[in-house]
């Protein structure tokens, strides 16, 4: 009784630090965000809210709340209100299942594992929430009743609809090389320098670009369109329901910096683990590996930045046509490749690096029958008139 | 309709395969912004800090004072007749004995008044001046004013500091 109730409190603790960290990073993520455009851009970026601008997010949270909270009279009220809490929910349940570090050893036998739940289906998990995030987006805008917000709110449900597979068809391929669903022994499966993305290259490359679909980021930010769509699913919106769809969307992007970190980056793993254990212990080396797991999930954060500010978005049909015609089929054929990169060094007896070799093999072996196929298959090239 | 034969329609061909993986060409236009990350910023933080404007920049008039710290102008009234936005206005007086040592002539300005609302900042009151009195400074703007008992800036904010004299380049 008396360690089960240490246990539960330890556990409020670490999902109150989690949800602490999960909604602070997303704060911290929409002033970076300014920031790191205005530097991509050569400018200074926001600076008068505090030293260096940092109090910015307080700022903006204040002008959300500040704001008229308007429902329009014709939408459907509840179902209007329950879009933005769909999205921010889903946004923060997704961190349940993350392994954010190893096992902490309090004395007396108390252990507690630096994950909030280890389920045996945690990569399901991840991704069954992922896909329920559409229905935010979805309820909000069809509650709106307006054509605008209806078409950014099918955009947005389509779009993530189709890029899903192709992740699923990524995951597979780590599935099928740790034969496991739990994120936690997905992470173990990588301790020691075996990270995933040296076995699984074209498969990460695939996994981030759905996540830029997933995450409704540029270059795949679709559903908010100010050209075509006035504003996207959150053209009726004001008030802090739009700062909550905001708000979940910077949450999304830390999760899936963390996911991506948990599946292919080694989790909580970082180099000289061992060294450190030796000098400090255990409980030491782990806080330190669950450090270098944010850390992991922050620079990916800052890819997603980095890659808003670099390219332009795609027109829809390409978007759709990308995913279809692109992804899946490359996915396939990395399922098809992994399996070979795990059967041939058993059966020829290579060493251990043998099989990272065959799967960097696969990338050149891809682009070249990608232009074999073009060669045979690919029409005459049409020319395209631009403007008359 | 053709308005004009120079009408040129623009083709374009379809992507190669090589184009269609994006890629390699991501990868480029990531490292061109990489690198604009770290390069100095082309902006500056306004108000903190400010830009050199140039040595003939037009900014706050100035009454000059000379070497013993008398003020040179003697209210002869040129620069307000030279000024196009009759910004300037002024108040005449004779100089009296012992006041030497205040004023360079035997007339001088008793109020001097420029009403900044309506002044423009061409700079022709410069050219006008006999006695090289008033300048616009090239170092100082007019500060921003909020209320209009503010706007007209007389002989307390015009005349020269001794202890902080304008110098323009080349003077010496």
């Amino acid at each position: 009784m008396e360690i089960t109730s240490t246990v539960f409190t330890a556990k409020a603790i670490y999902v109150g630090v989690i949800f602490a960290i999960t909604l602070g990073v997303a704060a911290y993520s929409t002033y970076f965000e300014r920031i790191f455009a205005a530097f991509f851009q050569d400018r200074v970026g926001p600076d008068r809210a505090g030293p260096m601008g940092i109090l910015q997010p307080l700022a903006d949270a204040v002008k959300m709340f500040m704001k008229e909270d308007f429902i329009p009279s014709n939408a459907s009220k509840w179902l209007f209100i329950t879009g933005p809490c769909l999205s921010m929910f889903t946004a923060l349940m997704t961190s349940a299942v993350i392994p954010f570090g190893d096992t902490v050893d309090f004395g007396n036998g108390l252990r507690f594992d630096l994950q909030g739940i280890d389920v045996n289906i945690g990569i399901l998990w991840v991704f069954g929430v992922v896909s329920l995030g559409v229905y935010g987006i979805l309820v909000g805008g069809w509650a709106s009743n307006n054509k605008y917000s209806l078409l950014g709110a099918i955009r947005a449900a389509s779009q993530n609809i189709s890029y899903e597979l192709a992740m699923g068809l990524s995951i597979i391929c780590i599935l099928m090389m740790t034969g496991s669903l739990s994120t936690k022994a997905i992470v173990e499966a990588q301790q020691n320098g075996h990270w995933n993305i040296l076995y699984q290259p074209a498969g990460f490359i695939l996994f981030i670009i759905c996540a830029f679909a997933e995450c409704n980021r540029t270059p795949f930010d679709l559903p908010e369109c100010e050209t075509e769509l006035i504003g996207g699913y959150h053209t009726e919106y004001s008030s802090m329901k739009l700062g909550f769809y905001l708000f979940a969307e910077y949450i999304n992007m830390f999760i899936s910096g963390a996911v991506m970190a948990t599946l292919y980056f080694g989790g909580y793993d970082y180099p000289f683990y061992d060294v450190v254990n030796d000098a400090w212990g255990t409980n030491i080396a782990n806080f330190i590996g669950f450090g270098a797991l944010i850390g992991k999930a922050l620079l990916f954060v800052f890819v997603f930045m980095w890659v808003r500010w670099t390219l332009p978005r795609f027109r829809y049909d390409q978007l759709m046509n990308l995913g279809w015609t692109g992804l899946i089929p490359i996915a396939m054929f990395n399922v098809v490749w992994t399996g070979l990169s795990i059967l041939l060094p058993t059966s020829f007896n290579l060493p251990s690096w043998g099989s990272i070799g065959v799967s960097w093999i696969g990338i050149p072996v891809l682009i070249a029958g990608l232009f074999v196929y073009h060669a045979v298959v690919g029409g005459k090239k049409k020319k395209v008139a631009l403007a008359r | 309709m053709k308005l004009s034969n120079k009408t040129k329609v623009l083709e374009q061909e379809e992507m190669t395969l090589a184009e269609r993986m994006y890629l390699p060409a991501i990868a480029g236009g990531m490292l061109t912004t990489l690198k604009h990350f770290f390069q100095k910023p082309v902006t500056i933080r306004y108000p903190e800090q400010k830009r050199y404007l140039g040595p003939i920049y037009r900014g706050q008039h100035i009454l000059k004072k000379d070497e013993q710290g008398a003020e040179r102008c003697t209210a002869c009234g040129l620069c307000a007749v030279a000024c196009p936005a009759e910004a300037i206005s002024m108040v005449a007086e004779e100089r009296k004995k012992g006041e030497e040592h205040l004023y360079r002539e035997e007339k001088y300005a008793k109020v001097y008044e420029i009403n900044m609302l309506r002044c423009i900042f061409c700079g022709l009151c410069e050219e006008a001046c006999p006695k090289q009195a008033i300048f616009l400074r090239h170092d100082k703007m007019v500060p921003v004013f909020n209320s209009r008992d503010e706007v007209i800036f007389g002989k307390d904010k015009l005349v020269e500091n001794m202890d902080d004299r304008y110098l323009r380049e080349g003077w010496k």
